[in-house]
């Protein structure tokens, strides 16, 4: 198996003091398609917010390349790089919301040509030109000059996805990125992320698109009430769960 | 007290100097500021504080301060030509200035702030009929006499029931706040007194029936009554005061220079030449003055005044007048522009600061910026303006009246704008914050870049409307002596008795500075919105695909 670019132990994290995620442990591969499915709130948009520093977590450890933020009682261990080592890692980590976020006052084309220039002072040239390229892989060439509330939210979700790429993560993340689709602009944003699959770039997906998730993806976590309650190889979980809640996730799928 | 009192509520003028000529009584000319945008940058810049060398040399200027706003016959605008400022005050001024070698030079001010602006070394004396007083002469040192006068009651042609003071019970009198007149009034059971800011005022009063009778200063009433074919003048004169040159007390050189000078026009018989030409020499000045001698000059400059004021005019003398009026105004709506400009962009600065301050610093200073946002919402813009223009001075900061003007306004308005921003900013989803977050985005960057970007889109219409507001309410810098718009208008107003006409230009003048702004709000909403932008996106489509 591939090198490992992430590795979550005993990741823990409650609201309030509700414990939503209870003692994670995952290993993710580098350059795989790892999809992540639970049933609604067992706690997987909340791992994938404590992977790039949105949500600050109580206890564990995260790493991610050769970064690592380590937390034990809420402190942090590294308090004192905390903060530079999140940032490395959101540097290192994209993410695409099920909301898609674009920024509404910039043209789709600014909104994947300004945030590399912004953040790490890439010459505007090749910031246009990466830009364009982007776009062109993603199939909204023609819509660079538009604006995010004149593109189809299946345009836009694929102008997110764009956008994150723009940065050069190693890893990108996905929360939900279908589910706020009609249901005939799901496979456009689907296929996109097929096809970066085998690039080289490492990607999370929170996902209830279990065909995708059996067909595409090289490996599934399933999470259950703030633990992975069993991963493996898409065939084997889907044909053969071998957890009774696993199980009964998946019969609701198929 | 007596004398050029400010109309109401609108006291001060600007710290204009003029240089006067030597004996020449009406070579005086208006304030003539070039104002212009760089103008008001530079004063900002540079004359934060304002420095008044005293040097002793003889040619620096001599600098007498009065409130040319209080009407004749002491300083007042020429009705033939608004821009010059003539007055037997003005006549005595340039020839104290002669026999002491030194140029006159003119500085308006309000005359509530006449004492305070002689301390804040703004002039170096007050000729304005500043009464000579135990109260003032605490304060200030005077001169002798340069005349002396006394109250005189005036009514309504063919009102035969008031023909003294005594009969003045039960009747409603106007007067002169803080006036002996009023004192004398006041003093007698069963009057109605009412005070005035200005003397016009009460006059008018008068006339259209409001008062039954006014108690003033007899020039005043001389000057008032005589114009107006519906008014004289009944009862024997009242009371005795007297008119002194208010100088600091410290400055006793100068006092004694000026008693010097005072003594030279008397005894060379200038002073009462000046007094003759314009009317108001009387018994008194001659019992006062040991000059009993018969009078030898006619009244040319009373008889000039009244011949302005009484010139009958065709409509096309009226437009014509009220075409010269226009420069004046102009120059006004100038300073008020420029100013409200200056002022709206550093309020909008320093709200954005503020409101971001508020919205994401540590909470101390989240705390200092919500106070400062409610206290300066909670007090009244004039206080604000009195304290940073009166009140600093005695910290050690003294302002000139443009810089304290743009600041008060723009210190009042940065509260509300900081509001605006935070509405503005507040309606950003949370998510847009986060989205930069994860790009890699700093706290910092993701505001620049995309939550204030936003904001402002949401906020330039409430923006506008602001800074139409602001215009409106920089009519109040007129008391820290900034002569705009609305200033201009209440001294034009004052000389020539035409509260109206003037008055409906002034508002049209106003009307027409807001309207542009009225305009741009509505194009800026136009602008940001969704319609909008699906026309503007051919052109960036081509930028794009360069
Ligand atoms: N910011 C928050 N404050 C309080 N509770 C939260 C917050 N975010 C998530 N939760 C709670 O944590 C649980 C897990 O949420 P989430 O991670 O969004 O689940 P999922 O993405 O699997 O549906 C839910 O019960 C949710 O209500
Ligand atoms: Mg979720």
């Amino acid at each position: 198996m591939a090198e490992r670019i992430i590795e979550i132990s005993g990741l823990k994290k409650s609201f309030h003091g509700h414990p939503v995620l209870r003692g994670i442990d995952l290993m993710v591969a580098s350059s795989q398609l790892t999809a992540l499915i639970g049933s609604s709130g067992c706690g997987k948009s909340t791992l994938l917010r404590c992977l790039n520093g949105l949500e600050v977590f109580d206890e564990g450890r995260i790493r991610v390349g050769s970064l690592c933020l380590e937390m034990h009682h809420g402190q942090a261990r590294t308090a004192h790089d905390h903060r530079r080592i999140t940032h490395e890692l959101r540097g290192m980590v994209g993410m695409v919301f099920q909301s898609f976020n674009l920024f509404p006052h910039m043209t789709t084309f600014d909104n994947i040509a300004r945030p590399p220039v912004i953040v790490r002072r890439v010459p505007q040239e090749l910031a246009r030109d990466e830009a364009m390229r982007l776009l062109e892989k993603v199939g909204l060439r023609e819509k660079a000059g538009h604006y995010p509330d004149q593109l189809s939210g299946g345009q836009q979700q694929r102008a997110a996805i764009a956008r994150a790429l723009a940065m050069k993560p190693k890893v990108l993340l996905y929360d939900e990125p279908t589910s706020a689709l009609d249901p005939g602009l799901v496979d456009e944003v689907l296929e996109v992320m097929k096809e970066l699959d085998g690039e080289g770039i490492t990607q999370v997906v929170v996902t209830h698109e279990m065909r995708f998730a059996r067909d595409v993806a090289d490996k599934i976590v399933f999470m259950s009430d703030g633990l992975v309650v069993e991963e493996g190889d898409p065939a084997n979980i889907f044909s053969d769960p071998a957890d009774p809640r696993t199980r009964q996730f998946l019969r609701r799928f198929l | 007290m007596s004398a050029s009192q400010p109309i109401a509520g609108a006291p001060a003028a600007q710290d204009g100097r003029m240089p006067s000529g030597g004996a020449n009584p009406t070579c005086r000319r208006a304030p003539k500021p070039c104002h212009g945008i760089a103008r008001g940058i530079l004063l900002f810049l540079v004359a934060g504080c304002s420095f008044h060398a005293r040097a002793g040399a003889q040619t620096t200027p001599l600098r007498w301060g009065g409130d040319a706003e209080g009407g004749a016959p002491y300083q007042f605008q020429d009705p033939r030509d608004p821009g010059r400022i003539i007055g037997f005050e003005v006549e005595i001024a340039d020839a104290v200035a002669r026999i002491l070698g030194r140029p006159a030079e003119f500085v308006q001010n309000q005359w509530d702030g006449l004492v305070p602006g002689l301390e804040r070394g703004n002039y170096d004396m007050i000729i304005s009929g500043l009464e000579i007083t135990p109260d003032r002469a605490e304060v200030i040192a005077f001169s002798r006499p340069y005349y002396i006068t006394f109250e005189q009651v005036a009514v309504r042609k063919g009102n035969e029931s008031i023909r003294s003071l005594e009969d003045c019970t039960g009747k409603t009198v106007g007067t002169l706040k803080g006036s002996l007149a009023q004192r004398i009034l006041e003093a007698r059971p069963g009057i109605d007194v009412r005070s005035y800011d200005g003397q016009v005022n009460a006059y008018e009063d008068l006339m259209n029936g409001r008062l039954d009778a006014v108690l003033m200063d007899h020039i005043i009433a001389l000057y008032n009554v005589a114009p107006q074919p519906g008014l004289k003048m009944v009862g024997r004169p009242e009371g005795r005061l007297e008119y002194g040159i208010g100088i600091r007390k410290e400055d006793t050189r100068l006092l004694a220079e000026v008693n010097r000078a005072l003594g030279e026009m008397i005894s060379s018989g200038e002073l009462r030449s000046i007094l003759e030409r314009w009317g108001i020499w009387t018994e008194l000045c001659g019992d006062y003055f040991l000059d009993h001698s018969p009078g030898n000059q006619r009244p040319v400059a009373f008889e000039d005044y009244l011949a302005a004021r009484q010139a009958s005019r065709s409509v096309w003398d009226r437009i014509r007048q009220y075409a010269s009026y226009l420069p004046l105004l102009g120059k006004g709506a100038v300073v008020t522009l420029e100013l409200s400009a200056l002022a709206m962009v550093l309020a909008v600065c320093l709200g954005l600061l503020l409101a971001l301050t508020r919205l994401h610093a540590p909470a101390a200073l989240r705390l200092l910026c919500g106070a400062y946002i409610e206290l300066i919402r909670g007090t009244p813009l004039l206080i604000q303006l009195f304290l940073i223009f009166y009140g600093l001075p005695h910290a050690g900061i003294r302002l000139s009246p443009m810089l304290a003007a743009i600041l008060g306004l723009a210190l009042n308005y940065s509260a509300y704008e900081a509001e605006n921003y935070r509405a503005g900013i507040q309606s950003i989803p949370r998510t847009q914050m986060e989205a930069a977050l994860a790009l890699g985005m700093t706290r910092i960057q993701a505001l620049r870049y995309v939550i204030v970007p936003q904001a402002v889109r949401l906020v330039i219409p409430p923006m506008t409307n602001d800074f139409i507001a602001l215009l409106k309410d920089s009519s109040l810098v007129s008391v820290i002596t900034m002569v705009e718009l609305t200033k201009s208008y209440s001294q034009l107003a004052s000389i020539h008795y035409d509260y109206l006409g003037i008055g409906l230009l002034a508002a049209a003048m106003y009307f027409l500075i807001g309207l542009p702004f009225v305009r741009l709000a509505r194009q800026a909403e136009r602008y940001f919105s969704p319609e909008h932008r699906a026309f503007l996106v051919g052109g960036k489509q081509r930028q794009a695909g360069e």
